[in-house]
């Protein structure tokens, strides 16, 4: 198992990727953010399929990208190997022929490359497709015997390029889980790019999430959920984010109004914090409460979502009401939706108690 | 990707296209539709009804018609074979090379097909011919005359067929794309083993039908022949050239070898391409 280490840039015309990343042997790294925040580009960096505009990568103690001495080694020979959301199997080869593949382009005999394809379809429960051709395979048994070939050269760092997103809802729990096996549980060092929450829960050590080309939040992946720093990780974890400076009983806006909760104990006031709450803290009146709740605002109605068991109220800022309650969400329940009997557009008061609000300090 | 099997798809289309109601397709579209069909389909019909057939055997196993059918055959051949060898990896590098002005070299290698034939073999003799660039070199270094040859009708060929393959090919190359290509890569093939074992794969029924266009082509070759290498009985009267010929001095055997040529063409076609096309899948 080797881990690797990297510290690249790399100018798109849409963005530029500024990272410094690096993983242990054995660790499994998810790689959250919004489209066009870099993520294909950092894998296609790491498997040598980019050439970054400055900086290095390392596999192991072996560099194989270096942009002062001009090192570039070729994808062929970095042992990094990718699952990309289709499986892409090579059409005009049988499953098996797929999965010797690498072992083949490694040199190794066809008997030895079949027989080590043979074992790694069975571990990943696709023995019986080992003659078929991708054409007669469904789209989770393509991704499984693909997963099978990307590991059959036994590459010492993986890239997984979000290898659920294509499947069928019925295919993916599967999926997740021969993941988990194959990947997780086996120690394979990996870069996994998802955009869901629990995937990266179920796959991931550590979480980094990239905004913009850059490296805005990263931790253990349980950390980084539960307590999000940047917007679009809370947006993945499900939860509401407002940022500001931390004071004394809560969080200050940039523009002012104040946020009440409950500080961490890093928190120091007047230091960069966000507030986080999740949607189901929200509770929704037609007119303004009285009562416990030292959070309530003003809020324009602006989306009506449903859920699997809730209907998720997305907010926007109102007239007389603060800034920071646009996009937040609340969850309520389609009964209550009925009894408030309103529309996108009507105006509605958020109340969230304070003890419900946790305010994390933020990095920057 | 869809998670669907691929022949469930198929069959999802057949029956669909049962109870398709043909939408986008105006009825008044059939009127042209057929007029154009008619314009290809009926010569053909007229020529075989102008045909001696009591005097057919006869007029296709005479000694002139099968030397022009074989060396039809064999140049065609030839030549198809020399498209692929150096057309194929053109393909591959407009298709996949970043050089600048790839554009303009793109639209230079469809000059054979607008340019007139007998154009293009006088080109080929003034380039080739033994005052012309390339063939003065060649006949005082190597001793070697190439026009009014067989290999002259060989390069004629190559030259108006080319087109047919490489435009073909890098179309078949453009839809593959290069992410198989970046997969195998990952897996530790060499760009060499990349090409073979799955850009070629891949791209194998457009290739198949780019030679099979190409071949008919360079059957079909007149005007560059004509010009360029002549008409010799037996080195370069190709079964066009024949034809051509016979159209003087006796119709029906004329005729008789229009007819053969459409057969050897609508077999290339018919019997080939669909093959081709299919394919892998």
């Amino acid at each position: 198992m080797t881990g690797f280490e990297l510290a690249v840039k790399l100018h798109r015309p849409e963005f530029t990727l500024d990272v410094a990343i690096a993983a242990e042997p054995g660790e499994v790294l998810a790689v959250l953010g919004p489209n066009g925040a870099g993520k294909s580009t950092l894998l296609g960096v790491l498997a040598g399929l980019l050439r970054p505009d400055s900086g290095y990568v390392r596999l192991g103690e072996r560099p194989v990208t270096d942009t002062t001495s001009g090192l570039l080694v070729p994808p062929h020979r970095r042992g990094v190997g990718l699952l990309a959301q289709q499986g892409l199997l090579f059409p005009h080869l049988t499953a098996l022929a797929n999965v010797a593949f690498g072992p083949r382009a490694q040199g190794m005999r066809k008997a030895a490359a079949e027989e080590r394809a043979r074992r790694l379809l069975a571990e990943v429960d696709a023995a019986e497709f080992a003659g078929r051709k991708p054409a007669k395979l469904s789209g989770g048994q393509q991704q499984r015997v693909a997963l099978a070939r990307a590991l059959a050269p036994e590459p010492g760092v993986m890239l997984l390029d979000e290898p659920l997103a294509a499947l069928d809802v019925d295919a993916t729990p599967a999926m997740r889980a021969l993941l988990r096996r194959m990947i997780r549980d086996a120690k394979q060092t990996t870069v996994l790019v998802t955009h869901s929450a629990l995937d990266a829960l179920v796959l991931a050590d550590r979480v980094v999430v990239l905004t913009a080309g850059r490296v805005v939040e990263q931790g253990p992946t349980r950390d980084v959920l539960a307590r999000p720093r940047s917007p679009f990780a809370a947006r993945i974890a499900g939860l509401n984010l407002v940022s500001g400076r931390a004071c004394e009983g809560g969080l200050r806006t940039d523009d002012g109004p104040m946020v009440f909760g409950r500080g961490d104990a890093d928190v120091v006031a007047g230091d960069r914090a966000v507030a986080v709450f999740p949607p189901s803290s929200v509770a929704v009146h037609i007119e303004r409460p009285d009562g416990s709740p030292r959070n309530v605002v003003p809020v324009v109605l602006a989306a009506i979502e449903p859920r699997a068991d809730v209907v998720r109220l997305r907010a926007s800022a109102s007239a007389e009401g603060p800034e920071w309650v646009d996009g937040l969400a609340a969850d309520v329940t389609p009964a209550a939706v009925a009894e408030l009997n309103v529309e996108p557009g009507a105006g509605l008061w958020f109340a969230v108690k304070a003890t419900e609000v946790a305010i994390h300090a933020a990095g920057g | 990707m869809t998670a669907t099997l691929p022949a469930q798809a198929d069959a999802e289309r057949k029956a669909h296209d049962r109870h398709d109601i043909g939408i986008g397709l105006p009825r008044w579209l059939w009127l042209p539709a057929v007029a154009a069909f008619t314009l290809v389909a009926l010569p053909v019909v007229g020529l075989a009804l102008e045909a001696d057939w009591a005097r057919m055997p006869e007029l296709l196993l005479s000694e002139s018609a099968l030397t022009a059918l074989r060396l039809s055959l064999e140049t065609a051949g030839i030549s198809t074979l020399l498209c692929v060898l150096f057309g194929g990896p053109l393909a591959a590098i407009l298709a996949r090379s970043r050089l600048p002005g790839l554009r303009v070299l793109r639209s230079l290698v469809l000059l054979p097909l607008v340019l007139p034939p007998v154009v293009g073999g006088l080109a080929l003799l003034f380039t080739v011919g033994r005052t012309g660039l390339i063939g003065q070199a060649l006949h005082l270094w190597f001793g070697i005359t190439i026009p009014f040859t067989t290999a002259a009708v060989i390069l004629a060929q190559t030259f108006v067929a080319m087109p047919f393959l490489v435009v073909s090919l890098e179309g078949a190359l453009r839809t593959a794309g290069q992410r198989y290509e970046a997969v195998a890569a990952t897996l530790g093939a060499s760009a060499g083993l990349v090409f073979r074992r799955v850009t070629v794969p891949l791209v194998l029924p457009g290739l198949v039908s780019g030679a099979v266009l190409a071949f008919a082509r360079a059957m079909g070759e007149f005007g560059a022949t004509i010009a360029f290498a002549g008409s010799l009985e037996g080195t370069t009267r190709t079964l066009p050239l024949l034809v051509y010929l016979e159209r003087e001095v006796d119709i029906d055997s004329a005729i008789a070898l229009s007819l053969m040529i459409v057969v050897v063409s609508l077999l290339v076609i018919v019997v080939l391409r669909p093959r081709g096309a299919e394919g892998l899948r």
